[in-house]
C-alpha cells in the first residue's frame, strides 16, 4: 500500500499505511502524552486500549476528539493536537483519572518515576476540580514476595494484562467487574501468590503508577548493615552492572561493574562477591548435566530427557510448574546461579573462614523480582537471606550519601568474587547456553576453543535456534526470551521435539535479565535493553578468562569441597527438584 | 440424594455433559460467553470449580473466565434457592412501590438482592419488566406469577406458601 499524507500541527508528513496518528506525530516532533499506550516493539507488545484517553485530537471533518494511539492515519487527514478544545478535554481527562488516585505521591514508591505524575507535571494541573469529596475507589492491598499490588493506584490502562496475557502468557491477571468495581485482579481476586503468577515482574516493569511495585527489602539490609554480630556478604548478578548506571543519570549500556563494588564496600558489606562466580559454577553442573544426558543418549539409552532446559531463572520455573507440570523430568536441577551461590556461601565459604551459619547473613542484588520469591522457596533454607532489585540498590547508594557517579573503580573481594566472560553474559538472552556450549564443547571433543564466541547464538529474536558442531554431534540448540516465547517452545517439545533439540534456553523476561522486572524502568525504550546487552558483551570480551571452567577459584572449589561436579555433595547443595503446582 | 457417592455421581454426570457441549463447539475460540451460558444453565450457577474446568477446556485463563464471570450480571457464583424470587423493578411496577415490596422480602428473608438464604430455600433477585406491567407489582417465584403485591402482609403470604 501506498504511503498516506497527513499534516499535524500544521506540518506536513507521509507515513505509512497502517500508521497512528501517535506514530505519524512522532516523525514531525510532536510528542502527544499518553499514558495506557504502549509498544513495546521487539517484544510484540502493544498495548493499544485507547482507554486513558490522555492522547485525544482533533481531527479535521471529525464530530469527536479522536484517541492518537488507536486511530490510523487516513489520506489527508489534517490533526490539531494542541487546539483549545483538545487541550480542555485533555485537562478534563487528566483531572477525572486524579479525583480517583491517591494523593499520596510523596510516600509512593514509583514517585519521580510515575507516567501519571509526569503528565500531570506537564499539565501543570495546580487543582483538582472533579471529584473533590467523592468517593475513591478502595481496594485491599495484596503483597506477594515479590509485587505489590496497590490498585488503588491502578488507572485502568491494562498494560499489565495485556504483558501478563500476551506477551508473558501467563494469564494471572485480568479486568475483572463493572463500572466503579472494576479492576485488575487475578481469578477469584486470590492473592498473587496463590494465582498462577510467576513473580516475573514485567506487569512492575510497564505500570505507570504506583498500582504495581515490588516488595522491597532495602531496610533489612540497612539494619543487618548496622549489626555489628553479623556477617554480611553480597552478591550482584550479571545484569545489575549493566544498568545500575542508569539510576545515576549516566547513558544506557554504561558499565559500573568498579563503581558498584566500591558502592557497596562503603555501604559496609563485609564481603563484596559475585554472583557471576555461581554462573561459572553453575554452568559446571548444568555443563556436566547436558554432557551426561548426551551421552548416555548417544550411548543409546532411550530413558534419557532431551532436550535440557536451563533452569537459571527463577519466573521462568514458576511457569514451568504451574502450566507445564508434565514437563517437570526435563529442566536441569541446577539451582539457580542466586542460590548456588547461597549455598556455597553458607556451606564453603562459611566453613572456610569460620564463620558461624547464623551470623552469616546472604544479600543478593538481582535485577529481577522473581528472584526475592525464589530465594523463600523453603526448599533453599533461607541460604540467601535477602534479595533486592537494581533499583532498590540506587536507592541504598543514593541515601547513603554516596557519590556513585565519582567513586573509584574497586575489585570483587576473593574467593567467591572470581569470574569468567562465560557467567556475565548470564545477563542475557542467549548468555547461559553460550557459556554452557564453551565448556561442554571442551568437555566433550577435549579440544580447546579456537574462538569463544558463539555469535549464532545472540541476537533479539524471540525464539532463536543454531546448530553447533561439537566433534562429530550436530547440537542442537533452541532459544527463548519471554514466558508466551518460552510456551511456544515447550508446546513443540510437548509435541515430539520435531526439530531435536538438544537444549534449550530459556528466559522469562524480554531480552533476559538486562529486562528483568527489578530493572530500572525502561518506559518502553526498548532501545535501552539493546544497550545493556551490548554492554554485556563487552564486559565478556574484556574478561582475561571467557571459560567457566577455567575460573581458578572454581576449580579450586571443586579440588577442595566438591570434588566434581554433581558429586553427592555438589548434589545435596547445588541441585534441587521441581513439583507441580496447581494454582488459578 | 444424601449421600456423598450419589452427589459425586451426579456432578460428573453434569461435567460430563458440559464437556460434551464444548467438544461439540465448531470453534472453541471466542465461545467463553456461550460456554459459560450452558454452564450455568446446567450447575444452576458457575462456582470456581466449574469456571477452572471452563478455563481449562477452552484453554483460556482462569483469571480470564472469571473477568467475563464478574462483569456480566446474568452469570452468577451463588447458587439459587430452591425457590428462586424475582422482584420486578420495571418502571410500571416502580411508580407502584415496587422497591418497597423488595425490602420486605429482603427483611422477611435476612438476605440482600443476589443472595440465597442459609438454607438454600430462598434467592432474591431483581430484574426488570417480566411484560405483565397490568398486574404491577410484580413478583416470580421460579415461573410462578405473583400480581399486584402491595402489602407486606402478602409478601409474607407467598413466602410462607413455599415454607413446608
Amino acid at each position: 500500500m501506498s504511503d498516506l499524507k497527513i499534516t499535524i500541527d500544521g506540518r506536513e508528513t507521509t507515513v505509512p499505511a497502517g500508521a497512528t496518528i501517535l506514530e505519524a506525530a512522532k516523525t514531525v516532533g510532536v510528542h502527544i502524552p499518553t499514558l495506557c499506550h504502549l509498544d513495546l516493539h521487539d517484544t510484540k507488545m502493544v498495548n493499544q486500549a485507547a482507554s486513558c484517553r490522555i492522547c485525544v485530537v482533533e481531527v479535521d471533518g471529525r464530530r469527536n476528539l479522536a484517541p492518537a494511539c488507536a486511530t490510523p492515519v487516513t489520506d489527508g487527514m489534517v490533526v490539531n493536537t494542541r487546539s483549545v478544545k483538545v487541550l480542555n478535554a485533555r485537562k478534563v481527562v487528566l483531572e477525572l483519572l486524579l479525583s480517583d488516585h491517591p494523593k499520596d505521591c510523596l510516600v509512593c514508591e514509583k514517585s519521580g518515576k510515575c507516567e501519571l505524575q509526569d503528565v500531570a507535571v506537564k499539565f501543570g494541573v495546580r487543582e483538582i476540580k472533579i471529584g473533590k469529596d467523592g468517593a475513591q475507589s478502595t481496594y485491599p492491598v495484596d503483597e506477594s514476595k515479590a509485587i505489590v499490588r496497590d490498585m488503588d493506584k491502578c488507572i485502568m490502562c491494562r498494560r499489565c494484562e495485556t504483558m501478563c496475557n500476551k506477551v508473558q502468557t501467563v494469564g494471572a491477571l485480568s479486568g475483572i467487574n463493572r463500572g466503579f468495581n472494576a479492576v485488575v485482579s487475578t481469578a477469584f481476586e486470590v492473592d498473587l501468590e496463590d494465582s498462577v503468577c510467576t513473580h516475573c515482574g514485567q506487569c512492575v516493569a510497564v505500570c505507570p503508577t504506583g498500582a504495581l511495585c515490588e516488595k522491597e527489602h532495602a531496610w533489612d539490609v540497612v539494619k543487618h548493615l548496622a549489626d555489628k554480630d553479623k556477617v554480611v556478604v553480597v552478591q550482584t548478578a550479571p545484569a545489575v552492572r549493566a544498568a545500575l548506571g542508569e539510576e545515576f543519570g549516566m547513558e544506557a549500556g554504561t558499565l559500573v561493574t568498579g563503581k558498584m563494588v566500591a558502592a557497596l564496600r562503603s555501604l559496609g558489606f563485609d564481603y563484596v562477591f559475585d554472583t557471576d562466580f555461581a554462573a561459572d559454577v553453575t554452568i559446571m553442573e548444568e555443563g556436566a548435566e547436558l554432557v551426561d544426558r548426551i551421552s548416555r543418549f548417544k550411548a543409546g539409552d532411550t530413558s534419557v530427557s532431551l532436550p535440557i532446559l536451563t533452569s537459571c531463572c527463577p519466573a521462568w520455573v514458576n511457569f514451568i510448574e504451574s502450566q507445564f507440570p508434565d514437563l517437570l523430568n526435563i529442566p536441569s536441577t541446577a539451582r539457580s546461579p542466586q542460590q548456588m551461590f547461597g549455598a556455597i556461601a553458607k556451606n564453603y565459604f562459611a566453613e572456610k573462614y569460620n564463620i558461624p551459619r547464623e551470623k552469616m547473613v546472604v544479600v543478593s542484588i538481582m535485577p529481577c523480582l522473581a528472584k526475592k520469591y525464589e530465594a523463600s522457596r523453603p526448599e533453599f533454607n533461607n541460604d540467601v537471606d535477602i534479595s533486592i532489585s537494581t533499583r532498590e540498590l540506587a536507592h541504598l547508594i543514593k541515601r547513603a550519601n554516596i557519590d556513585f557517579n565519582n567513586l573509584p573503580e574497586e575489585d570483587f573481594d576473593n574467593p567467591l568474587g572470581e569470574s569468567t566472560g562465560a557467567s556475565v553474559i548470564f545477563g542475557t538472552t542467549g548468555g547461559v547456553i553460550e557459556a554452557a556450549t564453551r565448556t561442554a564443547y571442551e568437555v566433550i571433543t577435549g579440544e580447546t576453543l579456537g574462538k569463544v564466541d558463539f555469535e549464532e547464538l545472540r541476537g533479539f529474536e524471540g525464539v532463536r535456534s543454531a546448530t553447533i558442531k561439537v566433534g562429530d554431534m550436530d547440537l542442537n540448540i533452541g532459544i527463548a526470551h519471554g514466558l508466551g516465547n518460552a510456551r511456544e517452545l515447550l508446546e513443540e517439545i510437548r509435541g515430539g521435539n520435531p526439530r531435536n533439540f538438544h537444549a534449550i534456553e530459556i528466559m522469562a523476561c524480554p531480552g533476559g535479565c538486562i529486562g528483568g522486572g527489578g530493572q530500572p524502568y525502561h518506559h518502553g525504550d526498548t532501545e535501552i535493553l539493546k544497550k545493556r546487552q551490548a554492554a554485556i558483551y563487552t564486559e565478556d570480551r574484556n574478561k582475561t578468562i571467557r571459560k567457566s571452567h577455567e575460573n581458578p577459584f572454581v576449580k579450586e572449589l571443586y579440588a577442595n569441597y566438591y570434588e566434581k561436579p554433581m558429586s553427592h555433595k555438589a548434589h545435596s547443595q547445588l541441585h534441587t527438584h521441581y513439583e507441580e503446582k496447581d494454582r488459578v | 440424594m444424601s449421600c456423598e457417592s450419589c452427589k459425586n455421581e451426579l456432578a460428573n454426570e453434569l461435567y460430563a455433559q458440559l464437556a460434551k457441549f464444548i467438544d461439540e463447539l465448531p470453534e472453541k475460540r471466542g465461545a467463553l460467553i456461550s460456554v459459560l451460558h450452558k454452564a450455568q444453565s446446567i450447575f444452576g450457577y458457575l462456582p470456581r470449580e466449574v469456571q477452572i474446568f471452563v478455563g481449562k477446556k477452552l484453554g483460556v485463563p482462569v483469571s480470564q473466565v472469571y473477568g467475563v464471570v464478574s462483569f456480566y450480571s446474568f452469570f452468577t457464583m451463588i447458587p439459587k434457592g430452591k425457590y428462586p424470587i424475582s422482584v420486578c423493578l420495571g418502571t410500571a411496577c416502580y411508580v407502584r412501590g415496587a422497591d418497597k415490596v423488595l425490602d420486605v422480602f429482603k427483611r422477611e428473608l435476612g438476605i440482600e438482592v443476589g443472595q440465597t438464604t442459609a438454607d438454600g430455600k430462598f434467592s432474591l433477585d431483581a430484574l426488570r419488566c417480566v411484560g405483565a406491567c397490568g398486574l404491577a407489582p410484580v413478583v416470580l417465584v421460579g415461573e410462578k406469577v405473583y400480581g399486584r403485591i402491595g402489602t407486606a402482609e402478602e409478601v409474607k403470604k407467598i413466602i410462607a406458601e413455599y415454607q413446608e
